[in-house]
């Protein structure tokens, strides 16, 4: 279990690098320039530098080779990711500052959309075929079809033209007042988990019924077994093995729908930093931010892969 | 021996299938006497096992249905009781043992969790005192080392083990009868008589009784007191054990009796296969159903359903030819 672990953290290496190397590319292949952009404005800074001034001062002169090199030597060493083009601050400070922000509300969003999902998918797979199972299965096309940005629109709008409500948008950190923060983070965190609750929903319903099938199954009511211990103890351990790696697949998704969540509901995480960052080109934070979701995205899988070990006794790591 | 501790009376139960409804068990009646272990024999789809998973009505339903009949247990008849109820008499009164111990048993759940489980929920015993119960039962089964066992879960056993282990899961809670639904089909030959073995000592050991389902004749030489022969999902034949090998009295039982080998035969005696094929349930001929294949079969087989009628007060059959000619 220790060297698995051990060798999967070790396999981590080779994939960040050509992560890094993609995002670190690719993020320069972006149209605009973020000299033009300062130049455009009248900034302090720039009314008094040369266009090759600014370039120089930014280190944007130097070879592509030479600023990938100087950019993750300093995470590797010192654990800079470099400063802001536009805000002289240092990155790693801006994301220390809003990763908790988007996960949390990753979190709470998996929260709610396993609440949602495991127990309608179980009751969808036992009461199969019956008005229940329709209207919840109806209930989760409904979910895959309805995009979250378009929810969380009518979310922020509609309540306000009726009855003069619209959700909180001043954001209080969780340990600073853990009430009024979740106030304001609840309403995006459902918006995106019933939205990714509809996939899991469907695989929870399919697995159920696959397992229901299963001779042990029978054993089990052949023991004399309540249908309330044969589903929860004997089916649905067994069924959800596969709901857990779809988890794991779905966390770019998530991660992706957050974003769009912190922009609507004006929530200062890494989404809203993101997107302000890819506006003005500001390259470190664009790369940053990628970097640190890449390496939080593997963690998961990682943990996931952990995790069947506790659902499937079967499961060995070599 | 007193009244029959399960008495089973016009058993009907019928699948829904893409081709209209079949009946997979047609009127089937039959006692189990206490402490007895009876034989249901047959081919497969002659209808045993369903007559087995009938009785605790554990049919898929949907597609099955039972559709009428009795199943008679202590006074009460189990096809009427609620789901309550029903669930008091499974694992509890009457337990059962299924044919694949490789499927039958969860892989998530720990062996000891399994065995104390029917006891917990039964005897609402705290779990601690279940598992003990259930070491206790592991080693019944002659699995050595039992309490360091019941932390490892089904994977880590072979099937021989594994079928062990179900004996020892339908001992929990001292049932007055045991359904072994083809205990034996899926483990290896030099197993088999092992795991029969065990089962026919421990149930004369507890005076429980037993109802084996099998293909296989020569187990029911071996461990039954009583036979009952299916086919086509009707009891054709039911009788002693010894009676029935002496001098079957069924076409069909005939048929089963010559085409398999038997070690005291003569060597050099040929076997008879019986022809034709197995027959198909969705169209079952008006007549008797093995008449298609019968040898003896007269005009009056192909129009007429027989009944089962006594031969002698322990041996029944249900054929219209003269024993003699059959014989």
């Amino acid at each position: 279990m220790k060297t698995y672990v051990a060798r999967r953290l070790l396999a981590l290496v080779p994939t960040l690098f050509f992560a890094s190397l993609i995002v670190f590319v690719t993020v320069r292949l972006i149209p605009g320039d973020v000299i033009d952009l300062m130049l455009s404005q009248n900034d302090v800074s720039a009314s008094k530098l040369t266009r090759d001034q600014l370039v120089a001062a930014l280190g944007l002169d130097r070879p592509m080779w030479e600023q990938y090199g100087r950019w993750m030597g300093g995470i590797l060493f010192r654990g800079d990711f470099g400063q802001s083009l536009w805000q002289s601050v240092p990155v790693s400070e801006l994301l220390l500052a809003r990763m908790p922000v988007t996960l949390e509300l990753g979190l709470l969003a998996l929260i709610v959309a396993l609440i949602v999902a495991i127990p309608i998918g179980v009751y969808s797979a036992i009461r199969q075929d019956t008005t229940g199972d329709y209207i919840a299965r109806s209930f989760s096309i409904l979910m895959l079809a309805v995009p979250s940005f378009w929810t969380g629109t009518m979310v922020m709008v509609f309540p306000s033209i009726w009855w003069g409500w619209s959700p909180e948008v001043r954001f209080v950190p969780f340990t600073e007042n853990p009430i009024q923060n979740l106030k304001q983070m609840i309403l995006p965190a459902i918006i995106l988990g019933t939205a990714l609750s509809a996939v899991s929903m469907r695989l929870t319903r399919t697995m159920m019924l696959e397992v229901l099938r299963q001779d042990y199954i029978r054993t089990a009511w052949a023991k004399g077994l309540s249908e309330r211990l044969v589903v929860a103890r004997h089916a649905l351990r067994n069924a959800l093995i596969p709901v857990v790696t779809l988890i794991g697949v779905q966390a770019p998704l998530l991660i992706g729908g957050a974003v769009i969540m912190e922009q609507i509901f004006v929530i200062p995480g890494m989404g809203l930093l993101l997107l302000d960052a890819v506006y003005q080109r500001d390259y470190p934070i664009i790369t940053g931010v990628f970097l640190v979701v890449g390496v939080a995205i593997m963690l998961l899988n990682l943990v996931i892969d952990l995790s069947y070990g506790l659902l499937d006794p079967r499961v060995r790591y070599r | 021996m007193g009244a029959p501790i399960l008495q089973v009376r016009g058993l009907t139960t019928r699948f829904r299938t893409d081709r209209g409804e079949l009946t997979a068990v047609d009127d089937a009646s039959f006692d189990v006497d206490r402490g007895e272990t009876v034989a249901i024999v047959g081919e497969s789809g002659s209808g045993k096992s369903v007559t087995a998973l009938s009785i605790l009505r554990l049919i898929p339903s949907p597609p099955g249905r039972i559709a009428a009949g009795e199943v008679i247990f202590e006074g009460r008849n189990l096809l009427e009781l609620d789901n309550a109820s029903i669930r008091d008499i499974r694992g509890n009164k009457i337990a059962m043992i299924f044919q694949e111990p490789m499927s039958s048993l969860n892989p998530s759940l720990s062996v000891g969790i399994q065995v104390a489980e029917p006891i917990h929920e039964h005897r609402r015993t705290p779990w601690a005192a279940a598992l003990e119960k259930a070491t206790e039962l592991i080693s019944r089964v002659r699995i050595p080392d039992a309490q360091s066992r019941l932390a490892s879960f089904p994977h880590q056993y072979s099937g021989g083990m594994r079928q062990r282990i179900m004996i020892a899961m339908s001992l929990g809670c001292a049932p007055s009868l045991i359904i072994a639904d083809e205990p034996t089909t899926a483990l290896d030959v030099t197993v088999q008589a092992q795991i029969l073995d065990l089962l026919k000592q421990i149930t004369k050991e507890t005076g429980t009784a037993l109802m084996l389902i099998t293909h296989d004749l020569g187990v029911v030489a071996r461990y039954a007191d009583r036979v009952i022969v299916m086919y086509g999902g009707r009891i054709v034949e039911t009788a002693p054990a010894r009676e029935l090998y002496k001098s079957p009295r069924h076409p069909y039982t005939v048929g089963l009796l010559t085409s398999v080998p038997r070690l005291d035969g003569d060597t050099g005696q040929r076997l008879i296969p019986i022809d034709g094929q197995p027959p198909d349930l969705a169209r079952l001929p008006p007549g008797c159903a093995f008449a298609p294949r019968c040898r003896a079969a007269i005009e009056r087989c192909h129009h007429e359903r027989p009944k089962l009628e006594p031969v002698s007060p322990t041996h029944q059959k249900a054929c219209f030819v003269d024993a003699n000619l059959v014989q």
